[in-house]
Formats: C-alpha cells, sequence, structure tokens
C-alpha cells in the first residue's frame, strides 16, 4: 500500500507526516459508542438467558397468562415506537439546523419516553399488588429484572435527553451537541431494539406458554 | 488485506462521522413496517388465529427477528461502509456472541436438569 | 445515642466489625497504617502531593496511567502473595492433630482474597497498565482515543481494590471461594459483609476493566498512524485488540451475574437460591461464560509480549506473523466455547461434555502453533540472553507444561478424577505464572527503559529470575503429585501425614518465590540508584523492531514529534535499515487533551457508594450516587478538553534530545 502523502516528491521513503492535521474532536465517538451498546447487548442477552433458563420456574405461583395484559403492553410498545420515530425527526431538524424544532421533537420524544415508564411501573405496581413480587419465584424475578434493566436504561435515557435539550438550548447545535445527539439516538434506537426482544420472548411467548 | 483505507486520514474532513443519516422517507418507511410487524405479532397471540401454538411461537420469532433488522437499518442506519466496515464487524461479532451465550446456558441448563432432576419432579414439571 | 440513630448513620457497621480480635490481622494493620502513615508523612515533607495530583493523579497521559496501572499491580502483587505464603504455611503445619495457625474464619477468607486480589487486581492491572504505556507509541498514535475516560477506567480499578484491602481492616472479606458460588455466597450462608465486599469491589473494578477495553479497542482500529494496516500491526498490539474484544464481550457478563447475586442478597429475588425455581448452577454456567474469557483477557497480550521479545532478543523478523495473527483471533472466538470445561462435574450429560471437551482440546492447536512460531523466531537467530529473553524461554517451557496438564483436564472423564483437585490448582498456577506473570516480567524488563530512560539493574534481575522459576517448580510440582492422589483445594487440616513432605517442599518454594519478589523490589530500587549507569539515551537500548522505540526515552507528552509514517510490519527496524533521519526542523504545535480530576473524584465516589451498600449505609450511599451522577453531568458542561502543547516547547524537547544523542554517538 502507498501512502499519499509524500512532500518530498524525490522518490524517498517518508517516515513522518511534516504536515498533518490533528484527528478532528470526537473521531473516535461513534465507534465507541457503537462499541459501548454492543456490550450492553450482551448485558441483555445474558438476561435474555436468565430468563429463559429461569422463565418457567413458577414456584407454584402466577405464571404470565395469570398477570400479563397484552393490550396494556400494546400501548407500551407504541409509545416507544412513537418516542423512536419522534427522535428520528429530531435528528432530521436537527441536520437543517433548526433548533427550536429539534427541541420541540426531543421534548416529545422524552414524552413517549415518561408514558412508557409511567406505564411500565403501574404495571410492576399492580402485579405487586397482587403479590406477583420479585420475590415470589425465579420467573419473577427474571421478569422483573429483565423488564426492570430496560426500564431503567430507558431513565437514563431520559436523563440523558434533558441534560442534552438544556446544551442545545445553551451552547446551540453546536458539533460537540450534534454529536452528543447523534450517541443518544442510537442508544434510543438499541433500546427499542431491545424491546422488540423483550414483548416478544418475554410477553407474547409468555402468553403462549 | 486492506482494511484500512483510513491511513490516508489526514484528508478525511468528515468529522470522523461515518454514518449514514436517515431522511424523512426512511424513517416514515421504517416506523410503517416497524408498526405492521409489532402489530401482527400481537394480533396473532391475542386472537388465537394460527391452529398450534408452536407455529405461532415460530412465526412471531421470525417476525421479531425481521423487526429487529427493520430497525437497524431505517433507525440505527446500519450497513457495511460506516467506520469502514467496523461497525458491521462489531455487531456481528456481538450477534455470534449472543447466540453462543444464550443458545450454550440453555442447551446446557435444559440438559443438566433433565439429567439431574429427579424423576418425580421431572413427571410433575412436564 | 439511640441504637436507631446508629443504624441510620452507621447501618450496620459496628465498633465489633473491626477485626481485633485477630491478632493477626491486627498485627498487618499495625504494619500497613505505620508504613502508610510514614509514607504520607514523607510525601508531604516533601511536597510532592500538588506534583503526584496535577501530574499524575488527574494526567490523562495513557503512558503516565499506564505506569500507575503497573504500581498499582505490583502493590497489589504483594498483599496477594502474602495470602499466598499465609495458605502455603498454614498447609505445611496443619498435620497429625495440628490445627496450623490460622482458624477456619481467618483461612476461608485469605484463599478467596488471594484469588480474587491475583486475578483482578494483580493480573488485570499489569496486563492493561502493558496495554496502556504501550499501544498507542507501538501504532504511532499521541494517546488513546478517549483520554478521560482512560483516567476514569484505572481509577474505579483502584476503587475496586481498595475495597478489597478495605474488607481486611473493616469486617472481612468473603469465606467463599473466588467466584463465590452460591448457595454459598447467598444471604443464608454468608449474612455478613464479605461476599458484598466481594461483589461491590468486582462492580467497581469492572466498570473501569469495560471502559478501558472500548477505549483501547477504538485506539487501535482509528488511531493507527499512516501506513500501518491491521497485518502490519505489531502483534503485540494484535492481541491487545483481541484481548479488548474479549473484555468488552465478556465484562458485561460478569457484570450481570454480580448484579443478580446482589439482587439476591439485597432484594430477595430468587435467581441462585434452592427454592422458588432458583438455580444456583445457572450462576456457575453464567460466571463462566465471562471466567473462561478472562483467562485469555489475561494471557493473549503475555503472548503477544514474548512475540516481541523473541524476534527483538533474536534479531529476527518474527516468524510466521501471519499465522500468529490468525491463531490469536482463533483464540479469541474459541474461548467463548469452552467455559463448560470448568465444570463437567455439573452433570450436563455425555453430549455437553463432549462438546466443551472438544472444543477445549481444538483451543490448544493454535496455541501450540504460536509456540513453533516463536520456536522458529529463535532458530538461527542471534539470542541475546537479556532478562525479558531469559523470562520468555521460562515462559515456553513452563507454559508448554501446563498446556499439556490442561489438555488432560479436558477429557472430562479425567476431570471428574480431578476436579477441585490440587492438580487444577497446579494446573491453572502453571499457566498464569508460567504464562501471565512471566509475560508481565517479560514485558517490565522489556519496557522499562523506555518509560524511564535506563535500564533495570540485571543482576538483581537475574536473582529474581532464578529465585521465581526454582521457587515456582518447588511450589506447584507437589500439588500436581498431590491433586493426583485425590487431595482436594481450600483444604486448612489433613489427617494423612504421608502428604506432609509434599506440602512442605511447596512451602519452601512459595519462600523462594518470596525472595524472588523481594530481589525484584530491590531489583527496582538498585536501578533507581544507579540510573546514570544504566541510562540509555537513544531511546532504543534493545536494538529493538516497533515504532515505539523510535521516540525517546521517556518519550514525550505528545509521543513523537511528527505523526510517523509506516512501510513495514517491524515499522522501526525498516526505519533504521533504510536510513532514516530524524526530523530537527519545522515543529509545530500539538494538540493534547488536558489533564482533568473528574476521573478520579467520580472513581471516589463510586467507592464511597460500595461502601455505602457494602455496610447498609443507604445515605452514604445515595448521597455519592447523586454526587456521582451531578459530577458526570457537570463534566458534559465542559466543552473545551484539549489544549495545543506550543511549538516552542517542542522545540526545546526535540532540541534536547538531539543533543543527548549526539553526546551518545
Amino acid at each position: 500500500m502507498t501512502v499519499a502523502v509524500n512532500p518530498t516528491q524525490t522518490g524517498e521513503p517518508v517516515f513522518y507526516l511534516a504536515d498533518e492535521h490533528p484527528h478532528p474532536e470526537g473521531y473516535s465517538t461513534s465507534l465507541g459508542f457503537w462499541i459501548y451498546l454492543m456490550s450492553d447487548c450482551l448485558i441483555f442477552a445474558i438476561l435474555f438467558a436468565t430468563f429463559g433458563v429461569l422463565g418457567g420456574n413458577y414456584a407454584a405461583g402466577p405464571a404470565p397468562k395469570d398477570l400479563f395484559e397484552l393490550p396494556l403492553v400494546a400501548v407500551n410498545t407504541s409509545m416507544l415506537l412513537l418516542s423512536s420515530i419522534t427522535y428520528g425527526f429530531a435528528m432530521l431538524t436537527m441536520q437543517q439546523n433548526k433548533i427550536a424544532q429539534t427541541q420541540m421533537w426531543l421534548a416529545i420524544t422524552g414524552l413517549f419516553g415518561a408514558a412508557f415508564i409511567g406505564i411500565e411501573l403501574s404495571e410492576f405496581a399492580h402485579m405487586i399488588h397482587e403479590g406477583a413480587t420479585p420475590q415470589r419465584s425465579a420467573f419473577l424475578s427474571a421478569f422483573f429484572t429483565l423488564v426492570g434493566t430496560h426500564g431503567l436504561h430507558v431513565s437514563c435515557g431520559l436523563i440523558w435527553l434533558v441534560t442534552l435539550m438544556v446544551q442545545v438550548w445553551k451552547f446551540g447545535l453546536i458539533e460537540a451537541n450534534r454529536r452528543r445527539l447523534m450517541c443518544l439516538s442510537m442508544f434510543w434506537h438499541f433500546l427499542d431494539v431491545v424491546w422488540i426482544g423483550v414483548f416478544t420472548f418475554v410477553y407474547l411467548l409468555g402468553v403462549l406458554r | 488485506m486492506n482494511t484500512d483505507t483510513h491511513a490516508a486520514h489526514a484528508d478525511d474532513h468528515h468529522h470522523g462521522d461515518g454514518h449514514a443519516h436517515g431522511s424523512f422517507s426512511t424513517y416514515m418507511l421504517g416506523f410503517v413496517l416497524s408498526v405492521v410487524l409489532t402489530a401482527i405479532p400481537f394480533w396473532l397471540v391475542m386472537s388465537g388465529a394460527l391452529p398450534s401454538k408452536q407455529i405461532t411461537a415460530l412465526v412471531i420469532m421470525a417476525f421479531a427477528v425481521v423487526q429487529i433488522v427493520v430497525h437497524m437499518i431505517y433507525f440505527l442506519h446500519m450497513n457495511t461502509t460506516s467506520e469502514n466496515g467496523w461497525s458491521m464487524m462489531a455487531l456481528i461479532f456481538t450477534i455470534v456472541m449472543v447466540v453462543i451465550a444464550l443458545s450454550g446456558s440453555l442447551w446446557v441448563m435444559n440438559h443438566l436438569n433433565s439429567n439431574m432432576m429427579p424423576i418425580h419432579q421431572m413427571t410433575g414439571m412436564k | 445515642m439511640s441504637p436507631d440513630l446508629l443504624k441510620l448513620i452507621f447501618g450496620r457497621l459496628t465498633f465489633e466489625s473491626l477485626p481485633l480480635h485477630e491478632p493477626i490481622v491486627v498485627g498487618t494493620f499495625a504494619v500497613v497504617a505505620t508504613g502508610g502513615l510514614i509514607m504520607v508523612a514523607g510525601l508531604t515533607y516533601f511536597r510532592v502531593w500538588g506534583y503526584l495530583w496535577s501530574e499524575w493523579f488527574t494526567s490523562v497521559d495513557h503512558k503516565r496511567i499506564g505506569i500507575m496501572y503497573m504500581i498499582l499491580g505490583i502493590v497489589m502483587l504483594l498483599r496477594g502473595f502474602a495470602d499466598a505464603l499465609m495458605m502455603r504455611l498454614q498447609q505445611a503445619l496443619a498435620f497429625g492433630g495440628s490445627e496450623g495457625y490460622l482458624n477456619s474464619h481467618h483461612y476461608d477468607q485469605v484463599f478467596t482474597a488471594h484469588g480474587v486480589i491475583m486475578i483482578f487486581f494483580v493480573a488485570m492491572p499489569l496486563v492493561t497498565g502493558l496495554m496502556n504505556f504501550v499501544v498507542p507509541l507501538q501504532i504511532g498514535a499521541r494517546d488513546v482515543s478517549f483520554p478521560f475516560l482512560n483516567n476514569f477506567s484505572f481509577w474505579m480499578t483502584v476503587g475496586g481494590a481498595v475495597l478489597v484491602m478495605a474488607s481486611l481492616f473493616i469486617g472481612e472479606f468473603a469465606r467463599t471461594g473466588w467466584l463465590a458460588y452460591p448457595p454459598l455466597s447467598n444471604i443464608g450462608y454468608s449474612p455478613d459483609v464479605g461476599v458484598d465486599y466481594y461483589i461491590w469491589g468486582l462492580q467497581v473494578a469492572g466498570v473501569g476493566t469495560t471502559l478501558s477495553g472500548i477505549n483501547l479497542i477504538c485506539t487501535i482500529v482509528k488511531l493507527r498512524c499512516p501506513g500501518m494496516t491491521m497485518m502490519r500491526m505489531p502483534v503485540f498490539t494484535w492481541t491487545a485488540l483481541c484481548t479488548n474484544v474479549l473484555i468488552v464481550a465478556s465484562f458485561p457478563v460478569l457484570t450481570v451475574v454480580l448484579a443478580l447475586l446482589s439482587l439476591d442478597r439485597y432484594v430477595g429475588t430468587n435467581f441462585f437460591t434452592n427454592d422458588f425455581g432458583g438455580s444456583p448452577m445457572m450462576y456457575v454456567n453464567l460466571i463462566w461464560i465471562w471466567g473462561h474469557p478472562e483467562v485469555y483477557i489475561l494471557v493473549l497480550p503475555a503472548f503477544g509480549i514474548f512475540s516481541e521479545v523473541t524476534s527483538t532478543f533474536s534479531g529476527k523478523r518474527l516468524f510466521g506473523y501471519t499465522s500468529m495473527v490468525y491463531a490469536t483471533v482463533v483464540i479469541t472466538i474459541l474461548s467463548y466455547l469452552v467455559w463448560l470445561h470448568h465444570f463437567f462435574t455439573m452433570g450436563s450429560g455425555a453430549s455437553v461434555n463432549s462438546f466443551f471437551g472438544i472444543t477445549t482440546m481444538i483451543i490448544s492447536i493454535p496455541t501450540g502453533a504460536k509456540m513453533f512460531n516463536w520456536l522458529f523466531t529463535m532458530y538461527r537467530g542471534r539470542i541475546r540472553f537479556e532478562l525479558p529473553m531469559m523470562w520468555t524461554i521460562a515462559f515456553m517451557l513452563t507454559f508448554v507444561l501446563g498446556g499439556m496438564t490442561g489438555v488432560l483436564l479436558a477429557v472430562p472423564p479425567a476431570d471428574f478424577v480431578l476436579h477441585n483437585s490440587l492438580f487444577l490448582i497446579a494446573h491453572f498456577h502453571n499457566v498464569i505464572i508460567g504464562g501471565v506473570v512471566f509475560g508481565a516480567f517479560a514485558g517490565i524488563g522489556y519496557w522499562f527503559p523506555k518509560a524511564f530512560g535506563f535500564k533495570l539493574d540485571p543482576f538483581w534481575g537475574k536473582l529474581s529470575f532464578w529465585f521465581w522459576v526454582t521457587g515456582f517448580y518447588l511450589a506447584f510440582m507437589p500439588l500436581y503429585v498431590l491433586g493426583l492422589m485425590g487431595v482436594t483445594r481450600r483444604l486448612r487440616v489433613f489427617d494423612d501425614p504421608s502428604l506432609q513432605i509434599w506440602f512442605i517442599v511447596a512451602g519452601i518454594g512459595a519462600f523462594l518465590v518470596f525472595l524472588g519478589i523481594l530481589s525484584m523490589l530491590i531489583q527496582f530500587a538498585v536501578s533507581f540508584l544507579r540510573r546514570e549507569q544504566l541510562k540509555d539515551v537513544t531511546g532504543d537500548p534493545w536494538d529493538a523492531r516497533t515504532l515505539e522505540w523510535a521516540t525517546s526515552s521517556p518519550p514525550p507528552a505528545y509521543n513523537f514529534a511528527f505523526t510517523p509514517v509506516v512501510h513495514d510490519n517491524d515499522a522501526w527496524w525498516d526505519m533504521k535499515k533504510r536510513g532514516y533521519q530524524r526530523p530537527l526542523l519545522g515543529f509545530k504545535p500539538i494538540h493534547m487533551p488536558s489533564s482533568t480530576g473528574t476521573g478520579i473524584i467520580l472513581a471516589g465516589l463510586a467507592t464511597a457508594m460500595g461502601f455505602g451498600l457494602i455496610w447498609y449505609i443507604w445515605w452514604l450511599a445515595a448521597a455519592s450516587f447523586i454526587a456521582m451522577l451531578a459530577v458526570g453531568i457537570g463534566h458534559t458542561f465542559n466543552y473545551h478538553r484539549d489544549f495545543d502543547i506550543p511549538a516552542d516547547d517542542v522545540i526545546r524537547a526535540e532540541d534536547a534530545r538531539t543533543k543527548l544523542l549526539a553526546g551518545a554517538k
């Protein structure tokens, strides 16, 4: 492979860059964040594996059929899907440099996310009220931990979202903020992908079981 | 073995952002697809439209896989060229690891249960 | 004060938690406290706190962070080895009705702490430290991809080590063995703080390890200098890449497993309990999905070090570079397919055991290929028996032995006999000491002059080498024998007096290793005192081959005044051969990341949170968590994290080097 940097033009081998540009700020960020997401993906994989192994151990307690209300799960899923598309709109308006609209879409995304968390918490509260606590059986331990970890991620995403809205408000859509919005976008859509696994394997297959 | 076109990074003024961005239409397409791919499995399970549970399970799992791919392409903008293919490489590696950890755990623990569980409990469980 | 209020403030931490009834611990505490006080007083007297804070603790320079990792590893080695000596002494004494000198409460903590410390706080920091120091230099980069994260990762590792060390004097450590299998580690059987120290020590350190893994992957992928394609990367960088891939792909598993165990302990869930559908064996399964790759995380960089050392001291290009790279990659992937060999006896049945037995045996093939590559590199080379090369040869002999016993253990029926016996203990010490520890020592000897500008004293080094090698064989060969005779691990007293002689021999071996460690510390001191005689001004004391030797020793903060361009695998060798002239003019300002104290503050808060959780001091845990969040978010409001090293400073540093080089000729 020849290197396209040869200031001398004499055919002498070039051993250093006499005139270099430093890597732009955030040069590695998107790859780094992607790799972080991959490691997070393994966290969920292990939680899924745990649910897969222990998910049938009801210990004479309630089973998925007795607990899950699919219409509620469907509503919750739609909250997350809607928040995904609104985040997409935020990214599109960001590319057009429209600060106000970006902020608006981010806020809407945040509301959908908060609604998702709210519904999930009320579902949890309802289950616990009926005696289906995380301590009741290995199935419920695994269920609460898997779904709760996802919810915790969404909550972290919400904190991050608010922080970024403040930063966009204070400093505008500068390069650093755009990069951060893009990372949060990956994070948010990644959580969506995990949720597909959750509603399919935990809720739908649970009810089928 | 030329995995490295970044050697000429001195000429790279794209702010290191190798990511593709979606457009309004790709986002909408992704959204519509994901709504459909979510709605059908929910409907299948809630209505019990398919004759057997096994078939339903397989079908909704297939839908999940398709939907994950849709999200990857339209929302996460995965392609083979971003970051010189390293994103895709990381993803493939992760999928391999996930498959190994998931299927391995299920296989190992399932065999353990069927080998070590006392007989009376086994018949009680199945 | 009312007991309720005390409980609110101190959780379950009471005066009785201090192990005042254990004379050995009190004595240790007295020694450690005196030593610590003397050190603090000395540092204060010589007014170096400010220097340490601004130049080291808050530094984001990968070289300094690397060196700090090495110091952490060596300090913790002393603690971990003290545990080893205590165990060897106990086992050599406790015969014929004697109870030895350690009660079971203490002894069980000692063997747990030994394992945990040696793996997480000795081997990991040594390996991470070497990667941190060497990789950016080898690929011609100025720093890692995320310098702040690097500093934060280091301090998280320190935080974990602090928690584990604190358990010695405040409360107690786990008495469960180094992997804390439930149900023993569950709240019912281990109600005290030991397992909680274990959990939070590893969780805090684990965050650091994962982040540093992401960081180094990005560094290697994104920051290689022009011309350095993947297949021109030095082998050490390749092994570092694979190791960090393994870290990122396996430490999340450990995080989850420990989180589930802590849920069982704190909230009362039923993941690994015996009741309510829990499955303790699921813990064993999951923790080994992390645990086996962990072994390769440690040994792969050691393989990289041996590759660099062998080719440098044989004066030859590494034999079979491509096969070396592929062998590394294959080991990386295969290391994920063998975890069940740690628990063949669990009872998964013949099909599962044969699968994992076969994959385990397959993994020895790429490892064997590497061994032959090193041998062929040495073949007809002009071998210089400097210290790093001696460690390498000791590694080859020792590691092959350890590998052979490993293949033996990979046969499930044989494993049923040898499982949890001293044979297993001998095996993994054989590969970890013979591979990782010897590798780290070879690496320290090899790169020490790069880091400090003077070589290590060879006399004390050779003394240390011979003590270590003979001590190792004396300490562990008897354990193979004992294991074959059926002696299991972690025993405190023995009935059969005929076994005693073997334990005495092993004890003598451990004492020789102790002399080896002592000689090594003396070696550091003597080398520092003789630094003028041992000085290296060329930056290339070994006539080496890779890029890190192209710059001065120690390298300037910016590593390279001009980013190098490489044309060959052995980039520096190629430059030397083709008459590379060091640039003397045209220096420009260099863009570098600024130091920050955020990393150490965040890690300190994380440690405090861990301490609060261990002792049920909920206000402390909550307060430090909120503070962590606030500091973390506050940090993101700082958009100016870089500065330019002025061209004048670069010129001054480079001119100084020019003078040095001229003086050397």
